[in-house]
């Protein structure tokens, strides 16, 4: 029954052969190690975003005269509706968490190198479009961070030459944050950006099992036809999309092994993500921010505003420089600098094991510069504030300027034949 | 964007005034599960605060339910707005003339200890002192220029700044040392700061209702989870037992 079903399918749509093809017949480097759990929990987060975003929406009133009070009817006498809403604000912190956690296995390991640098654009246009997913999200609460941090972020794009002041007021479809805008931020955070979001995630993936995966040692798992002794090859069967052109080794079936690794990864993830929704869902005001309790209110500025932490590195880099316009320039170049990384890397060796001293030290100077950037952006910009924000903005941008320049000819270890252990 | 922020400071008229805790805060104890201290504090609210500062997120048979009050007697007793058991708990006075009267509406509270936290709230409601300077003659030392009047003066009485001369450095100064009520009022210091605590405790109750429920529910969770990571542990090595 079941089998004649199956083929009665198959007959119709490519079923078998996609889950052969994406899953049970893909060939995946059998040295994952824990960062690779991270781009799995990235799609589990998205699923629970779609799942309890469509749930909230059933309740929340986009307007600014019902927002607010539709939040916290929602928190009050809906069914679960906190635990809908708690899911899915600690949900939008996990996923900057999980993805900056994914783009840093990139860079350790070189997986933007040729051949994946497509799969690491779409990757980047991902990480732009949940920026912009989480920026109109904020807004929808209607509380006073949710006010004016957008009053302040929009008013970025006043700071472009002569087309800014026309431009902001586009975006806001007013001359300051209201209804309108509030309508159409949520217009694109239910529909607009997750359609792009999951079309780009579907890209990510097609592009990735195109190329094939990489790994910790970066090294091939894709040999030239004929050149390993059968002796020597997986016993698996992988799917003849990647052996006809390849002989494929040290490799293993993405399902099963994989998928069941990965569900013990997923229920660690799990235990640190209930623990802030069931005992820390504002996550010490990093989460939800105390203001944001208040409704919004035009006439009352807060005396400190500061976006959520996931956008504080680049909040930084903004507020470090004394021009605004240099500001947003330097903001943006953050971001474009990282999309553009494997072209800045110009080295051969892909995965830091095998690569310089000098690129691990740079590596780590990345790593503390973004983190430093991301506390002092969540801080007042007292002047010793904001001398530090300069130099850690100078050693973000070192990083790149840095790469470019050594890893042409870079002094990196022997790369091993085959993946270790 | 210092200039940015000052810009849009200036661009819009604020009315409200900064608020920042000036003083130390005394630690709230609060328990949610003295049930018969968030009853004290919902009728020390709905006697003394209610008349200006709406809950109106909030529910009064919810609030019946969760603080094990019967129905009947919560809105016998408790219930001075609206006539439903469902009924949102609002105030009648009209934000406009409240803004007349007192520079600013009285804010609604249901939130306040999201927004300020248990021991702001605690330590403001203690903080009241004497300052004829003021339209209402009271000031307060966590909210300085406050636009309230000291409401629960007939149970703390008026309290007033107290001072000491210390020698410092060689020389008497006047020190600061706290604020000490004349004694008027019906409770006594150490009954005052249980009925405020009591109060806290129900507006911490108020700002997150859920709380206890979501306490217990993450405790179910989280051994949900212990089953579920040890099975896919064990699953795990099942599976890859084949490729050693």
């Amino acid at each position: 029954m079941a089998n004649k079903f199956v083929q009665w399918m198959d007959e119709r749509i490519p079923m078998t052969k996609t889950w052969n093809i994406h899953l049970a017949q893909y060939p995946a480097p059998k040295n994952f190690n824990m960062w690779y759990i991270f781009g799995v929990l990235a799609m589990l987060v998205l699923v629970n975003q779609i799942l309890t975003g469509i749930w909230l929406t059933m309740n929340y009133v986009p307007s600014a005269e019902g927002a607010f009070a539709s939040v916290e009817y929602i928190m009050r006498d809906v069914e679960y509706g906190w635990l809908l809403r708690y899911m899915h604000s600690t949900g939008a912190s996990a996923f900057f968490v999980v993805v900056y956690l994914h783009m840093f296995r990139g860079m350790m390991y070189g997986s933007y190198q040729k051949p994946r640098e497509l799969l690491w654009l779409f990757g980047m246009f991902i990480f732009l479009v949940l920026m912009a997913e989480a920026f109109m999200g904020y807004l929808l609460p209607w509380g006073q961070m949710s006010y004016w941090g957008a009053q302040v972020i929009i008013s970025l794009f006043g700071a472009i030459p002569v087309i800014g002041d026309d431009l902001t007021l586009w975006i806001r479809g007013d001359y300051v944050i209201s209804g309108a805008t509030l309508n159409r931020f949520f217009a694109l955070h239910v529909i607009a950006l997750p359609l792009v979001l999951v079309i780009l995630v579907f890209l990510h993936i097609i592009a990735l099992h195109e190329v094939g995966s990489n790994n910790p040692d970066g090294v091939a798992i894709k040999k030239p036809k004929g050149s390993v002794p059968d002796e020597e090859k997986p016993k698996f069967k992988f799917h003849e999309r990647f052996t006809k052109k390849y002989d494929i080794v040290d490799a293993i079936p993405f399902y099963p092994y994989y998928i069941v690794k990965d569900l013990i990864g997923i229920g660690i993830f799990l235990f640190f993500f209930c623990y802030v929704i069931f005992f820390n869902p504002e996550m010490g005001g990093f989460f939800l921010e105390p203001p944001n309790f208040e409704p919004a209110n035009p006439l009352k500025t807060p005396e400190h505003i500061a976006p959520v932490w996931y956008f504080t590195p680049f909040y930084a880099i903004l507020r470090a420089v004394p021009d605004k316009l240099l500001g947003v320039i330097l903001m943006f170049a953050a971001i474009v600098l990282l999309a553009l990384l494997p072209w800045i890397d110009r080295g051969k060796v892909r995965s830091v094991r095998y690569r310089s001293v000098l690129h691990k030290l740079n590596l780590v100077n990345f790593v503390i510069s973004f983190v430093v950037l991301g506390y002092l952006g969540t801080q007042p910009a007292t002047p010793v504030a904001t001398l530090f924000a300069q130099i850690f903005t100078f050693l973000y941008f070192a990083f790149f300027v840095f790469l470019f320049f050594y890893s042409r000819r870079e002094k990196t270890k022997p790369v091993p034949e085959r993946v270790t252990s | 964007m210092k200039k940015l922020l000052i810009a849009l400071i200036t661009l819009i008229p604020s009315l409200a005034f900064a608020a920042g805790p000036t003083v130390p805060l005394d630690e709230a104890k609060v328990d949610l599960h003295d049930k018969a201290s968030l009853q004290r504090g919902a009728q020390l609210y709905m006697n003394y605060c209610l008349g200006c500062h709406s809950l109106e997120y909030a529910r009064y048979n919810r609030m019946f339910n969760d603080l094990e009050i019967p129905e009947e007697l919560g809105q016998k007793h408790l219930q001075f707005t609206g006539n439903k058991a469902g009924d949102l708990i609002t105030i009648n006075m009209s934000p406009d003339a409240a803004g007349n009267w007192f520079g600013n509406p009285p804010p609604d509270l249901t939130n306040v200890a999201r927004v300020r936290g248990e021991d702001w709230i605690y330590t403001y409601l203690r903080s009241f002192y004497k300052d004829d300077s003021r339209p209402f003659g009271v000031n307060n030392t966590v909210f300085p220029n406050v636009g309230m009047p000291h409401v629960l003066e007939e149970l703390q009485g008026l309290p007033e700044k107290t001072y000491e001369e210390r020698r410092i450095d060689g020389e008497m100064k006047e020190v600061y040392v706290g604020i000490k009520t004349d004694g008027s009022g019906r409770l006594t210091e150490s009954e005052y700061d249980q009925a405020m605590l009591d109060l806290t405790a129900f507006l911490v109750y108020m700002g997150e209702p859920m709380l206890l429920e979501q306490r217990r529910t993450g405790w179910f969770v989280f051994g949900f989870l212990l089953v579920f990571t040890i099975l896919a542990w064990l699953l795990k090595k099942e599976f890859w037992r084949d490729l050693k």
